[in-house]
């Protein structure tokens, strides 16, 4: 029973699950194509991880169906699992054993033959940057060399579907852009790939699809582009010298919902569809109330855009995806 | 570094069976073995402090509580059980770290046989249990210590003690399921005091009266006087099935209980 080209490499319907009376997912669905990257993007708790853990045979839901190549989940969950790999959100390997070592249990684990797992083996020591670590404890890997080694044991048995939940979380932009790299080489080479994330930059530079899931339901989905573009017009974004220009220049635009104000770039981002005229009455307006305004950009939507207009909330109120996410466009830049 | 030039495999065959089964399990042995025989903690926890528990009772207690020397021969089978406890609940805290590292999660997600992991888990316990009763026999052996069992009793005492491992085991791999891996390392602390009150130490009719009651009917009693008549060399007699029925009672809810919070235990 292979999978046929016309055959989603994942697809799941009606998905709900709760958790006591706290409903989590409420009627998820979507479809991936094979070798495609589909970013599920969501705060925390939106019902990402559960989602994943649904797919990948850990948790039963309370409703839905959903396969995998073809297979069944909920009704061959054996069957199921030799079609995928899951690489978690906390970095599953063992401190006390080499990252050859590491490697060579999960061969056995998917009962290769001694010749065609130490060939496995290197090939992916060599693949992910870690054949002068293979020989040392993984207790003395950095972050990111435990993330590259998690992945590779994922891709043991070279899974037709990979579930990658949350990453890059904590990991430094040099490491994010290197790891990204991996998953889209991976992709280009018939991997399907399920992504989930709230790192808006990293779905926008992965995936092939994204589905927004807010309040456990896809909200939208569509190519970035596609999302982008269900965003009208550019966005204006007003830059100040101070924390209270800012918050004056907040109370121009008075309460309309689709300000963007980040106090830690001291940056207001305001929907336009006629942005000539927007900023002319906007910076007669300042000028009227003694704000400073330092710069004024003119720039199209992003999915933080497209998450503040669908659901109502910033999609990254922590400051550190703020500065990650910038730090790490600033590195490919460089690179 | 090189660039990923590998196609997925498409080829879906599920190569699993009673031989994976076995493959999957030994393969989680050796990881148990390393995890132990790699970190000086687990060895300090495995054979160090066993070891010393025995000099302690032995050389400490020994002299003071019957100078004539045969302290020794009643307390060394005490004193091994609860070492045999102490070490068994070292896995707890090895599940309890399988289990928030996501390492459990990852295991379940594979198509190899779920509870490799577990069975890992206990027949390390038992080979590193085993392993540790050597110095400590040893250390007996050295102090006086005299046991007059033949070669049957000696066998009788070995199929014993590996019982009481599984037992032991088991129920802590049950706690490590359930607990974080902090609650998980006070787990052995119930395997360090439970046995004082009981035979093991001091005899029942020595203690108060509020606790005889308890320290007569508590599992230790049986399990270590059994060990006691089986390396003395004396039949136990009733006491022998006292102390079996509480072993195959807790090694149930042990095994029944980790296989239904195995299922369970998911990793958020």
């Amino acid at each position: 029973m292979a999978t046929t080209p016309l055959q989603p490499a994942i697809e799941i319907a009606g998905l709900r699950k709760a958790y006591g009376r706290h409903p989590v997912l409420d009627g998820v669905e979507f479809s991936v194509p094979r070798g495609e990257i589909y970013a599920l993007l969501g705060p925390n708790g939106a019902g990402k991880t559960t989602t994943v853990n649904i797919l990948s045979t850990l948790v039963r839901p309370d409703a839905g169906t959903a396969s995998i190549a073809g297979v069944d989940v909920l009704a061959d969950p054996a069957l199921a699992r030799s079609r995928f790999a899951l690489t978690g959100q906390y970095a599953s390997v063992d401190a006390f054993q080499t990252g050859e070592e590491n490697l060579a249990m999960m061969s056995r684990l998917s009962h290769l033959s001694r010749a065609e797992g130490r060939a496995r083996v290197a090939e992916l020591l060599d693949a992910f940057d870690l054949g002068d670590a293979a020989n040392r404890k993984v207790s003395g890997y950095s972050g990111g060399m435990r993330r590259r080694l998690d992945l590779a044991i994922s891709l043991v048995a070279a899974p037709e579907v990979l579930f990658l939940d949350e990453p890059t979380t904590g990991l430094d932009p040099r490491s994010r852009t290197q790891l990204w790299s991996l998953v889209a080489d991976l992709a280009a080479n018939g991997t399907t790939i399920l992504l989930t994330t709230q790192y808006l930059d990293e779905a926008e530079r992965l995936a092939d699809r994204v589905g927004v899931l807010d309040g456990g339901r896809i909200v939208a989905s569509g190519t970035p582009d596609q999302l982008k573009s269900q965003v009208s017009g550019d966005r204006i974004v007003f830059s100040f010298a101070t924390r209270a220009d800012l918050s004056m220049a907040a109370e121009v635009g008075g309460s309309r919902a689709d300000l963007d104000v980040d106090d830690d770039a001291l940056e207001l981002r305001v929907p336009s569809a006629n942005a000539v005229a927007d900023i002319r009455s906007f910076l007669a307006e300042a000028a009227a109330r003694g704000i400073q305004v330092t710069d004024i950009a003119i720039v199209a939507p992003t999915l933080d855009d497209v998450f503040l207009t669908l659901t109502g909330r910033d999609a990254a109120h922590n400051t550190t995806t703020r500065a990650a996410s910038a730090r790490a466009t600033d590195e490919e830049k460089a690179a | 570094m090189t660039t990923i030039d590998w196609a997925p495999n498409t080829a879906s065959v599920r190569k699993t069976g009673f031989g994976t089964a076995i493959a999957d399990i030994i393969a989680m042995c050796g990881r148990e073995l390393r995890r132990t025989l790699r970190s000086v903690d687990s060895l300090v926890t495995a054979f160090a402090i066993p070891v010393s528990i025995m000099l302690v009772f032995v050389v400490i207690f020994g002299g003071a509580i019957e100078s004539d020397g045969n302290y020794v021969g009643y307390v060394v089978p005490g004193t091994l059980v609860l070492c045999l406890g102490f070490g068994s609940a070292a896995t707890a805290v090895a599940v309890a770290q399988d289990v928030t590292s996501g390492t459990v999660n990852r295991f379940k997600t594979l198509p190899v046989l779920g509870s490799a992991v577990l069975h890992g888990h206990v027949i390390s316990s038992v080979l590193r249990n085993l392993a540790a009763c050597v110095p400590v026999l040893g250390v007996a052996l050295l102090l006086g210590y005299r046991p007059r069992a033949g070669f049957v009793g000696w066998v009788f005492a070995l199929l014993f003690v590996v019982l009481m491992i599984l037992a032991f085991t088991w129920l802590s791999a049950l706690a490590g399921l359930f607990l974080s891996v902090d609650a998980a390392a006070s787990v052995n602390f119930v395997f360090l005091f439970l046995p004082y009150v009981s035979s093991g130490f001091v005899p029942v009719d020595t203690m108060p009266a509020w606790l005889r009651g308890f320290a007569e009917h508590q599992p230790y009693t049986p399990i270590i006087e059994t060990l006691r008549y089986l390396l003395s060399g004396t039949a136990p007699g009733n006491t022998l099935w006292v102390a079996l029925a509480w072993l195959a009672g807790i090694l149930v809810v042990g095994v029944l209980g980790a296989a239904l919070a195995f299922g369970r235990s998911v990793k958020e």
